[in-house]
Order: structure tokens, then sequence, then C-alpha cells
């Protein structure tokens, strides 16, 4: 039995603080995926959504809401949460209701209208909570751990500044030509270099903003989508891994890892396992990925993404940066819809992105960021609480 | 009149300013830690104990890596005014093979620190108010170390 889906249309509503509601921004992309997929609203038969916290009950239950501003057309549902990766996970539900034979078209939906600034824990007093207690205690802010990873890629690999700089100089040439991107201006060296340390060793320049964007994939299954493409972009392999025990790697919001005092860390790493989880399924491995779009919350994590997703050995990504492997034109071009540094995170429609991105690439439809000879590609992410998110995309 | 000292969080770390520990439990039949206390079940997917005991964790560790942060943090963090940027510490413990983390305490740089260095717990203010003064857990470089 094949496990490919296909991606038939996507869809996207433009990144930015616009001051709307999140189900407007969901129902626009939602459209927009539909019309790139030539179908119409009433022939969808599942929905997929991801669901946001920050926008209250509606945002809890995500899928419905947008079935019910769409018009209700009695489509089965489902809402899914899991942290940053909640895109994904919407996407391997609606994957899997076709995959089951329970359906042929499947709409995939996230967006998100973000708060400004630091992502502060929901509110009251809840010291059970340890995303709450991580504030509470320590003030560990989300930067707060990705300056832990950033100082140590420094003190273990040499890492510098100029290299976390260098990624951000990458990503915003990327995006510059993205209508989607919020942020479409180049940044040089020296204005990273000079903007305010956040903490230490990132600085304001280094760390993805929070933004309000939606994006919608229509996924069908390959029959119904031979029917109506002719050759439709295919999802190869989807990965929702967990950490195995014990996860030796700090992670947002604990206040420590697991303990390897009696069992041994296991041979792949939490991080390193989760692109491995969809190359799997595709049957394919880093090396025959023509890009990738990776979850760069900070410019420092991005260089970690290309040791984790198998692009080069731990310790080499400053190569792999300063060589020009990851840049548009270069080996394996990564992010190059522009990544995080230009879109800002929507949290739950950031992994759908990623994923509408690699379609676009694919098709060759990324006008001004084109990847040449695009052939496959792969996502990664990672939400909060121990979810892995890879996904890989294929002609 | 010295204001009453009270735990930032109960039964998270021994008020004892001499000899300040954490307290996690350890699984009485696997022998894993945990930090914060897991009470109920065994985290080691290959033990079904229910049986976790009380235990002091390691008072000194090796520096795994380390930040700051350079602007007042949201809400539930008690922010003073003005606003003191604070060094945060991830600390490996050897026996515990464990990392935990803490704020770094007294008047410490970040050029100061370096993977690698034995760090040490202590008793720190995490802020105060009208009634007391909130205690947490703060690492340090070690006294004596290097
Ligand atoms: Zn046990």
């Amino acid at each position: 039995m094949s496990k490919q889906v296909a991606v038939l249309g996507v869809g996207m509503h433009p990144w930015g603080k616009w001051g709307k509601s999140f189900v407007e921004y969901g129902v626009v992309a939602a459209r927009a995926a539909l019309a790139d997929a030539g179908i119409e609203w009433k022939d969808v038969q599942f929905v997929s959504g991801g669901d946001t916290i920050r926008n209250g009950y509606p945002g809890y239950v995500a899928g419905a809401t947008f079935c019910q501003a769409m018009g209700w057309n009695g489509a089965r549902v489902a809402s899914s949460y899991g942290a940053c990766a909640s895109g994904s996970q919407a996407i391997n539900n609606a994957r899997a209701q076709i995959l089951a034979g329970l359906c042929d078209v499947a709409l995939v939906i996230g967006a998100d209208a973000a708060p400004k600034g630091f992502f502060a824990p929901v509110g009251g007093d809840r010291p059970d909570d340890p995303d709450w207690l991580r504030f509470r205690l320590i003030g560990a802010t989300n930067p707060i751990y990705f300056g832990l990873y950033a100082r140590r890629r420094m003190e273990i690999y040499g890492a510098t500044e100029h290299d976390f700089a260098k990624v951000k100089v990458k990503n915003s040439r990327h995006g510059l030509a993205n209508p989607n991107a919020r942020y479409r201006k180049e940044v040089t060296k020296e204005e990273v270099l000079s903007s305010a340390v956040v903490s230490d060793p990132l600085r304001l320049l280094d760390i993805c903003a929070t933004s309000d964007g939606a994006a919608a994939i229509v996924l069908t299954s390959l029959d119904f989508a031979r029917k109506h493409s002719t050759a439709p972009v295919k999802i190869a392999g989807v990965s929702t891994v967990t950490p195995r025990f014990p996860n030796t790697v700090i992670e947002m919001p604990n206040f420590a890892t697991d303990s390897a005092a009696t069992v041994a860390p296991p041979a792949v790493p939490f991080r390193d396992s989760i692109a491995r989880g969809a190359y799997e399924e595709a049957g394919l491995g880093p090396e025959d990925m023509s890009m990738a779009e990776v979850y760069d919350l900070s410019t420092a994590l991005e260089l970690d993404w290309y040791e984790n997703i198998g692009l080069c050995k731990p310790g080499e990504a400053e190569k792999l940066l300063n060589d020009g492997d990851t840049t548009l034109g270069g080996r394996v071009p990564v992010n190059p819809s522009g990544g995080l540094a230009c879109f800002g995170e929507a949290i739950p429609a950031q992994a759908i992105a990623q994923v509408c991105e690699l379609t676009w690439q694919l098709r060759g439809q990324a006008a001004g960021r084109q990847v040449e000879n695009a052939k496959a590609g792969v996502t990664a992410n990672q939400g909060l609480f121990g979810h892995g998110s890879s996904i890989v995309v294929t002609k | 009149m010295a204001k009453k000292r009270v735990p930032a969080i109960d039964g998270w770390f021994a008020m004892d300013t001499a000899e300040p520990r954490l307290l996690g439990t350890k699984c009485s039949s696997c022998g894993t830690y945990f930090f914060p206390k897991e009470s109920s079940f065994c985290r080691n997917p290959g033990c079904s104990s229910t049986d976790l005991e009380e235990v002091p964790l390691s008072p000194r560790g090796v520096l795994w890596s380390f930040t700051n942060n350079c602007y007042p943090p949201p809400k539930p963090y008690v922010t003073p005014d003005p606003f003191v940027p604070y060094i945060v510490a991830a600390v490996e413990l050897e026996r515990e093979k464990m990392i935990v983390l803490g704020q770094v305490a007294g008047d410490v740089k970040i050029g100061d620190l370096a993977a690698g260095m034995e760090m040490e717990l202590c008793l720190d203010t995490l802020f105060e108010d009208d009634a007391a003064e909130h205690i947490i857990w703060k690492w340090r470089p070690a006294k004596g170390a290097q």
C-alpha cells in the first residue's frame, strides 16, 4: 500500500501584524488552498485544524471554528495541538484519514494571531504547570533556552556570533521576494551584530518574532489527485516522533533533563530522530533532499538543524553555512522561504507553511527564490513538551 | 527587622543556607533520579516501579551552557524595579547524569563563565514582597575549584 498522499493545493494568509482574528486569517488561507487545488469547499470531507491556545476557546477547537466560518458543510473534523508542531500533527491526522480510506479530500488549516514580545505563559496562578513555573522560578523565557543552545555551539564547536549573524543575512535575502513573508528587507551582518543582546550570545536580530499568519493545504488520495492534476506534489513521510528515555538535552519548558544514571541515552538523540522518522517513511535520506525548511527560532538553532536533519556531521554546520551550501544556488538551500527570520512565528500555521513552501518549490512556482531542479525537500520543527515534526515532500 | 525567608516553591530544595541541596526523587527499583520530584511512577520505560524516595541531589556539577536575560521577562516572574539582568546556567550533575537549570547568583559576568567549569548550588533571593523574602536555588562558580 502506498503511504503517499497528494498536496493538491496550498495557500497562505500573509504573515504580519494585522490586528484581526485568527479565524479570518485561516479562512483566507483555506480559500486560497481550495482555489489552488481547483476544488470546492463542499467537496472537502475532512477538516484538520491546528490549535492555537492563545486565542481562547475557539482556538482549542480550531477545526470546527474554521468549518463554521467557511459555512458548515457537514465535513468530519479534528483539532490537533502539539505546540509549535501543531501543524504537522494536523497534517498527519488528515493523512491518516486518507490512507485509511476514510476520505479522499482533507483540508488542513493552521492560523494564529500572536501577542507582542516574549511568549508568556497562560495567566493566573498555576504552580503545577512547568510552563508557568519556569517563568516564575528562573525567568526562563524561550530565548533563554535558545541562548543556552547557541552558547553550547560556541563552547564545543567554536561557533561565533558572526556565524549566527550570517544565517540571518542569508535568510533575509531568501525571503526578499516572498509575497507571504512579513520582513522583506535585506539585513547585513553589521546590523545583526549591532542589535541589542537579548540572551547572550543571541541578539534581537538572531531571534524570530511572533506573527499573525495562516497556512492551509488540500491533501487528497493519489487517485483523487490524478483526476485533478497531472503531476501533484506528494507527502512521502511524516514524523511526529516523541523522545526516547532518557532525553538528555534540556528542553523547553523543563527545569532538568531526564537522568541517564541508569539507562544509557538513546543511540539516536531526540532531535536527530525527528527527520529520520520522515526519511524512513519516504525511503529517502538527507542526500536525496534538494532543500530544507527548518525551524529557525534563532539563527544558531538553524545550524543545529543542519546536523539534526543529516545535512552534515555534528560540528560542521558553520562550515556548511560559510561554504554557501545552504544558500540559494548552493547544494542544499535551507529556508528558501526566508524562514522564521522573515516570517516570524505563527505557531499552529508554521509547520503547514513549511510544506506550502516546499510545494511551491517542487512545482517551480517559487518566484524570486526558486531552488533549481528541486526534487524533494524536508521540513523540521519541534514543539514544546516533546513534539517532533518533520515532513518529506517529493515531486 | 529581617523579613521572613520562605522558599519560592515548597519541597524543591532544602532551606539550608550552609548546605543547600535540590530535592529530587530516586526510584527504589532502578535507581533513576528525577527533578523536579516524580512521586507516582518511575519514568524509566523499562521500570514499572511506583516506589520513589526523596533524595538530595549533588550540590556540585559541571557547567553545560549558560546565557542571560537582558530584558524583563513576562509574568509570573516578579521583576524588580529597576530590572536587573540575570544569568541562567545549565549544570550537569555527575552522579545523577542530569542537567539542571538555575539562575547564577552574585556578581558573575558572562565572560567569567566557560563550559566545563565546576559550579555549586546556593540559596539566594528570587524576589521580595511586603511579607517575605522568597528564596530559590541558584548556581555559582564553585569555591576552591580550578
Ligand atoms: Zn525505576
